[in-house]
């Protein structure tokens, strides 16, 4: 990806109430957010928050309601004013902008937003309202009617442009929503618990649609949302709010393997994560293997040492030739034919390898169907690892004994 | 309990006096404008013969809100013209009309000032409270003494009676408007005008016809009570009913009236429901 900032914030703060800034002295001497609500009557909706988020990204704030996730997309356009702070917007700095030169770069440059309860006009047609972003700028009739149709027929509300909003189911509304901010081109998109009001199947049928318009449109998305699942889904990076303050950022796998705290684990719990972990972040370090050319006895020896029942085979360039278990070793040892010098290969059973970008949810699937370990290997076939069930469960049962539990089965392969 | 009385009354006829003489020549003005709507309404009323009137009235009655008030308007109309109270019924509407346009054009910019600042909101909650419960009798005298004797006063005492209901229902509709309307509005880069005509004022809509509705039913209350200090119209004849102790006269004239107040109010209702589909 390419790691430009579109947009940084640098120590951004949100006080809300009568003579703001007596909270930062207040939380700098040592009080509690709480204390500040109690004895000063002043609600910290965020503090001192600096983030990047990089230009063509799918950025998640998530967190609880009232950590502060909403007031932070309100900030970075300005629907709320900074208490402190300042954000950037490529080189803009948003936060010295006169009332005037915000407008203009709210149309201009940047955001279009997308909010929980739609917000859509009710007296106005769905192109009418399509139109709304492009109207308030000026643009001619003709030209931004094209826009508009473009933009509704993008979110598939083609052939509905003339109805108005109560004809409309809560998904479409949303669609309506979502096209007004696609019609103004904005290079970012604000979205405000887009999905959080419609029902689970078409929830999941906007993410869907989300993503694969995204995958077109490379657009810098910042998803405000509450629920973990949608964020690991959508989100290219997330950031964990809590009171106000960013806990943690990182990607999907980053915030369920190294959780920051124990409020993010505690978050984390529960969480479906069969589609966020890969074969890559639970695989474990092979042990031993046994080479093309061992022989039985050599192979016996590593076997009895490792305390393994069964072993992979790998050749010179550790590509990944199969699995012998310790039964079709010990059988080779007794027949009397077979040589017992080399390794017979018509012993050795095939075996199905991923990569490490396999998601947990195929890796359930192919675990299933073998006895022995899912070997991890890279592009050109070596192995890099491999996966037991034993850490399939483990990641998906979210303890601290994760590690151990893996560690333990991996012992057994 | 005190010797020493407070000199309100003194007071308020001092403010009074302080008012005729230092804006006097902005009240005669006033004045001047609302005789000249006045006159140019009822030009137009009383020029056309009283048939082209009721039919005109009664079609409008029926497009903007159905077939039965559209009935009702031409038999009502009529039994108005039959009964010889036409002359006064026009006066009344040009009177109700022109202290219409007035509560609209200082009300409606009111509302939306008290729906804009908290502070303006909490400036004018009193005035408003006081306009609406001090007696309307009140008004009249100081309206006679600004603007003399006639439809003007009337106008200016309606004015001051029916303004409260409007201003506070503006108020309220535009603030009921949902955030994230406005915080869209917002966002897409409106100016503060067109968030307000494009997205407030018509979201707004319906409860700003209700205030409208409420304010063309006070005034119309008003207007009668006007007839006693010289408004020419129906207050006046159902006031020369009373000093006859003539009960069908007054109750004639009353009965116009009433007519009146339900055409108008089924209009200016209609107007509310028109406000276009709304969010289910």
């Amino acid at each position: 990806m390419d790691r430009k900032p579109k947009i940084r914030t640098r120590n951004l703060s949100k006080v809300f109430g009568p003579r703001p800034e007596r909270a930062f002295t207040f939380l700098k001497e040592g009080g509690s957010k709480l204390e500040a609500q109690e004895k000063l009557g002043l609600a910290v909706g965020v503090y001192d928050v600096s983030l990047d988020i990089y230009e063509g990204e799918t950025f998640v704030l998530m967190g609880l309601s009232g950590s502060g996730k909403s007031t932070l997309l309100r900030l970075l356009n300005r629907l709320h004013e900074p208490t402190a702070g300042q954000i950037f917007i490529d080189d803009i700095e948003l936060t010295a902008l006169n009332k005037r030169e915000l407008i203009e770069a709210r149309r201009t440059k940047f955001m279009g937003m997308v909010f929980q309860q739609f917000a859509i006009l009710p007296h106005r047609t769905v192109l009418e309202n399509v139109e709304y972003g492009l109207e308030v700028q000026g643009v001619d009739k003709a030209q931004r009617r094209e826009k508009a149709l473009e933009a509704t027929e993008l979110v598939g509300l083609k052939g509905w442009e003339d109805s108005y909003p109560s004809q409309l189911s809560g998904g479409m509304q949303q669609r309506v929503g979502l096209a007004r901010s696609l019609a103004v081109d904005a290079d970012i998109l604000l979205m405000d618990e887009a999905f959080s009001a419609l029902d689970p199947l078409i929830r999941k049928e906007m993410q869907d649609e989300l993503i694969e318009l995204q995958s077109r449109m490379n657009k810098t998305i910042v998803f405000v949302t509450h629920d973990l699942d949608e964020a690991l889904k959508l989100g290219d990076r997330i950031a964990i709010m809590k009171d106000a303050q960013v806990v943690q950022v990182g990607t999907a796998e980053e915030i369920l393997t190294a959780p920051a705290d124990d409020y993010v684990k505690a978050f984390v719990e529960g969480v479906d994560r069969t589609g966020v972990l890969t074969a890559g972040s639970i695989m474990q370090p092979v042990k031993e293997t046994a080479h093309v050319r061992d022989g039985p006895r050599t192979i016996l020896t590593k076997l009895r040492r490792s305390g393994l029942s069964g072993i992979l085979v790998v050749d010179s360039e550790r590509q990944v030739q199969g699995y012998l278990t310790s039964e079709n070793l010990v059988e080779q040892l007794e027949s009397a034919r077979a040589s017992q010098e080399r390794l017979e290969m018509a012993r050795v059973d095939e075996i199905v390898t991923v990569s490490e970008e396999t998601p947990l949810q195929d890796l359930i699937a192919i675990a299933s169907e073998t006895s022995g370990p899912v070997p991890v290997v890279d592009d050109r076939q070596r192995l890099r690892g491999v996966v037991v069930k034993g850490s399939i469960l483990a990641a998906l049962a979210p303890t601290d004994t994760e590690t151990d539990a893996a560690s333990q089965e991996a012992t057994s392969v | 309990m005190f010797d020493f009385r407070i000199p309100l009354r003194d007071w308020v006829e001092a403010f009074v006096d302080f008012l005729q003489t230092y804006l006097g020549a902005f009240f005669d003005g006033f004045a001047d404008v609302t005789e000249t709507i006045i006159d140019a309404l009822l030009a137009v009323l009383q020029g056309s013969p009283s048939i082209v009137v009721i039919v005109v009235l009664s079609l409008l009655a029926f497009w903007l809100a159905g077939w039965r008030t559209g009935l009702f308007a031409l038999l009502g109309l009529f039994l108005v013209e039959n009964i010889g109270l036409w002359t006064p019924f026009l006066q009344t509407l040009a009177l109700v009309l022109t202290a219409q346009i007035l509560i609209m054009i200082v009300g409606i910019p009111l509302g939306i000032l008290s729906a804009s600042s908290d502070t303006a909101e909490k400036i004018m909650r009193p005035i408003l409270d006081f306009m609406q419960t001090m007696p309307a009798f009140v008004y009249l005298v100081p309206a006679v003494i600004f603007f003399g004797i006639g439809l003007v006063p009337g106008v200016v005492a309606t004015l001051v009676f029916a303004l409260p209901p409007l201003i506070r229902l503006v108020n309220l509709g535009i603030r009921q408007v949902p955030s994230d309307l406005v915080e869209a509005a917002e966002a897409f880069g409106s100016t503060g005008w067109q968030k307000l005509v494009k997205v407030q004022f018509p979201v707004a809509l319906p409860t700003i016809m209700a205030g409208i509705n409420q304010s063309i039913m006070l005034n119309l209350s008003m207007v009668v009570i006007a007839g006693m200090i010289g408004a020419r119209g129906l207050g006046a004849e159902v006031l020369r009913g009373i000093q006859r102790i003539n009960v069908g006269q007054g109750f004639e004239a009353g009965l116009a009236v009433v007519i009146l107040a339900i055409v108008l109010d089924r209009i200016t209702a209609s107007f509310g429901k028109a406000g276009g589909p709304k969010t289910g």
